[in-house]
């Protein structure tokens, strides 16, 4: 594949236009200039790390130091997931049962697509592992984020519904069940709109660098079917062990409903 | 028949109780003194101490929901989870026929959950307890929100259950109801419960 290479002008030249967003700022005295001067040397900086990184990881392709990446990447994501819950568990649990379930879906998925699918050689070779696992956790957060916001905040308003079943002999599970329902239906909707809205509303990121990078666009459409396949199973594996183990760890072995296992942020 | 011995959790000193098959215990006192989490920690609800049992059938032998099958806590204000009165009991075509002793038409089973009125769902309530005929019923002020007519049909239908064999303790506020259905009670105050004729 050929492609054109960007020059470190290029991207000055490119970057000329925060100024734009500056000159609002100063205008409608915004006061962000600061922010977006922050926000965008980040962006470089980290970019910039990430790319050191990469360079590394793909000249070396060692199973350990691709491994101990997609680790930093999982745990990393499962912080973004406990940050955006109001309520959530107590302790350590709201960051385990999210970091837990992505590290689960995450890792079935990517390599189950690493060793059917793809199979580079060798089969964990960075340049498909992590870009992969970063499009599907980055997709899988959004769903297990809001099926864990659905149960946390429904949890508190069905209480009493959910205490009655209890009184009246019914198991946690069957107690749980309609919660558990709409929960499993909200962290999946994001998923479905994305897919029917992909190619007519959006053109997919992924797509359209494989295609600048001067890739066939049906080569690049192939991939792309390929990663929202990955991304819907991922986050149906992810958002459903999430909600059943947040379930779990609001009731205990005797069937009781333990709300006092949730905190408000 | 239930019998309950050293039962606590937090707010409530741990306590000694007996109650045979047939009879009912009136439970008494203030607000907040923990009437409630009495009978929550006897239905097993909350987290608590102590041995229950009923009959030779220990609680802490039998899963959970059986034992509430058997033991089965009312709350003052009861929850619901399907949009029909229909969809809270086990068979709705049978269970219809405890609505009229209650003073509700049979017709209730097929009402929508949002046109009740409050002492309408107590007493729906009641009825969905009382169609799984558990051995002892833990009732949290069962009659609170119902006139005097309707307030004797409930215990004229407590009653007949007493006189099936079943247990009942129950919460209220009115010294004469207490004395119309029980001979014992209990008193409870800042966690502190005493035991005492009526």
């Amino acid at each position: 594949m050929n492609y054109i290479t960007l020059s470190y002008g290029d991207l000055v030249i490119a970057a000329l236009l925060i100024g734009v967003n500056a000159a609002l700022s100063i205008r409608l005295r915004l006061s962000l200039e600061r922010q977006l001067l922050i926000a965008a040397s980040r962006m470089v900086v980290q970019l910039g790390l990430l790319g050191l990184v990469l360079k590394v990881l793909f000249e070396t392709v060692s199973l350990p130091f691709t491994a101990a990446a997609a680790l930093v990447m999982i745990l990393f994501a499962g912080y973004e997931v406990m940050g955006r819950q109001e309520r959530r568990l107590a302790g350590w649990w709201s960051y385990g049962v999210g970091t837990g379930c992505m590290l689960f879906g995450g890792t079935i998925v990517t390599v189950f697509a690493l060793t059917t699918q793809l199979q580079p050689e060798p089969w964990f070779h960075p340049r498909y592992a992590l870009p992969l696992l970063g499009m599907i956790l980055g997709n899988m957060m959004t769903g297990i984020a809001l099926g864990l916001n659905t149960l946390a905040t429904n949890v508190g308003r069905e209480r009493s519904a959910i205490e009655t079943m209890l009184a009246l002999g019914y198991d946690r599970a069957e107690a749980f069940r309609p919660l558990i329902r709409e929960s499993v239906r909200n962290g999946l909707i994001p998923i479905i709109n994305s897919m029917s809205a992909t190619g007519l509303v959006s053109i997919p990121g992924m797509m359209t660098g494989q295609i600048l990078a001067g890739a066939d666009p049906w080569d690049a459409i192939k991939y792309q079917l390929l990663v929202m396949f990955l991304i819907a199973g991922a986050t149906g594996i992810g958002a459903g062990s999430a909600i059943y183990a947040m379930a779990a760890r609001l009731t205990d072995a005797r069937h009781r409903l333990r709300l006092d296992r949730l905190t408000v942020k | 028949m239930l019998r309950i011995r050293g039962l606590t959790r937090p707010g409530l000193e741990p306590f000694d109780f007996d109650l045979p098959p047939g009879e009912a215990v009136a439970m008494f006192g203030p607000s907040g003194a923990g009437k409630t989490l009495l009978l929550r920690a006897i239905a097993d609800l909350d987290p608590n101490d102590g041995a229950c049992a009923l009959g030779d059938a220990r609680r802490d032998d039998m899963p959970a929901p059986d034992w509430r099958r058997l033991v089965t806590y009312m709350a003052a204000e009861p929850g619901w989870w399907g949009d029909r009165v229909g969809d809270h009991f086990a068979d709705p075509d049978s269970g219809r026929k405890l609505l009229p002793p209650l003073k509700l038409p049979e017709d209730a089973m097929g009402w929508a959950l949002a046109r009740l009125s409050t002492g309408e769902k107590q007493r729906l309530a009641l009825a969905r307890v009382l169609e799984r005929a558990p051995r002892v019923m833990l009732l949290d002020e069962p009659t609170s929100g119902l006139d005097a007519d309707t307030t004797r049909a409930v215990e004229a239908v407590l009653g007949a259950r007493l006189g099936d064999g079943a247990a009942m303790l129950f919460v209220t506020h009115d010294i004469e109801q207490g004395k119309r259905l029980a001979k014992r009670a209990l008193y409870v105050d800042a966690g502190k419960v005493r035991q005492g004729d009526l």
